[in-house]
């Protein structure tokens, strides 16, 4: 599991590989509010490369929608599989978070 | 070479059983989790209750006994059992903590106020996606899950 992050643009693109879940969300955490104390305002999680996440893991993107928020950034996550999709829709984060199909939306949607 | 005579029989009678100890560590959870599906892949359990269904809901089990039962104590250990036939399984999740009221901790996490909240979905998800979750004392504080076999 690992977090590979790449500048595309302006826009942060973080691909989360393997799990998500509360052994290394504090990874993912880290790595983001990094990029955004260095002043990024975009950032994009694609999940394409995911296996499953965990109350942990959603938590996690729920703390770093709201700091992005907080700097006046934006996130957007793109790629559930049908299980993430499931996940999202049974604990209600498909309301709050803005989820794309596909990676290219989600770029073209900031 | 011998031929292997057990291809082809009925798996409707068999039940596998797995029991492990681990340490207070989230870094065993994955590990666990890859074993526990192992075995039931060998019962033929759909690809969504071992990509979404056990997964989740162990991992939540054993992340709650380990942060919470056990405060990552090193010197306390965590059990885990596994039984599972052609009809269901049946997780246990033992830790040395004191326990905790299930039906008081368990918050509707899709409210308002608390689909917002950064925690509290630990219990809601091992509700929804199990067909029954228990929690009881007996040589430890035991979480056990069960879910029924989907075709």
């Amino acid at each position: 599991m690992s977090f590979a992050l790449r500048k595309q643009g302006e826009i942060v693109v973080v691909d989360v590989e393997g799990q998500l879940i509360v052994g290394n969300r504090q990874e993912l955490k880290q790595k983001v509010l990094d990029e955004l104390e260095r002043g990024e305002k975009k950032f994009l999680i694609d999940f394409s490369q995911t296996g499953y996440i965990d109350s942990s893991g959603l938590g996690v993107l729920v703390s770093l929608s709201k700091k992005i928020r907080e700097q006046g950034g934006e996130l957007r996550l793109a790629n559930l599989n049908d299980d993430l999709k499931t996940l999202f829709e049974l604990t209600k984060l498909d309301t709050l978070f803005q989820i794309a199909d596909t990676r290219e939306r989600a770029l073209e949607s900031f | 070479m011998t031929p292997d005579r057990s291809r082809g029989l009925p798996i409707g009678s068999l039940h596998l059983a797995l029991e492990l100890e681990i340490p207070s560590d989230v870094r065993y959870i994955e590990r666990v989790v890859e074993m526990v599906t192992r075995q039931c892949e060998q019962l033929a359990y759909s690809t969504r209750q071992m990509s979404l269904n056990v997964p989740v809901a162990l991992t939540e089990a054993l992340s709650n006994a380990i942060l919470r039962g056990n405060r990552e104590h090193l010197t306390k250990r965590v059990q885990v059992r596994c039984d599972v036939n052609r009809e269901r399984l049946v997780l246990e999740v033992v830790d040395e903590g004191n326990g905790f009221d299930l039906e008081e901790c368990l918050v509707d996490a899709t409210s308002p106020e608390n689909v917002v909240r950064e925690d509290g979905r630990g219990l809601f998800l091992m509700a929804q996606l199990m067909d029954s979750v228990e929690r009881f004392a007996n040589h430890g504080n035991v979480v056990r899950l069960t879910m029924r076999r989907h075709d």
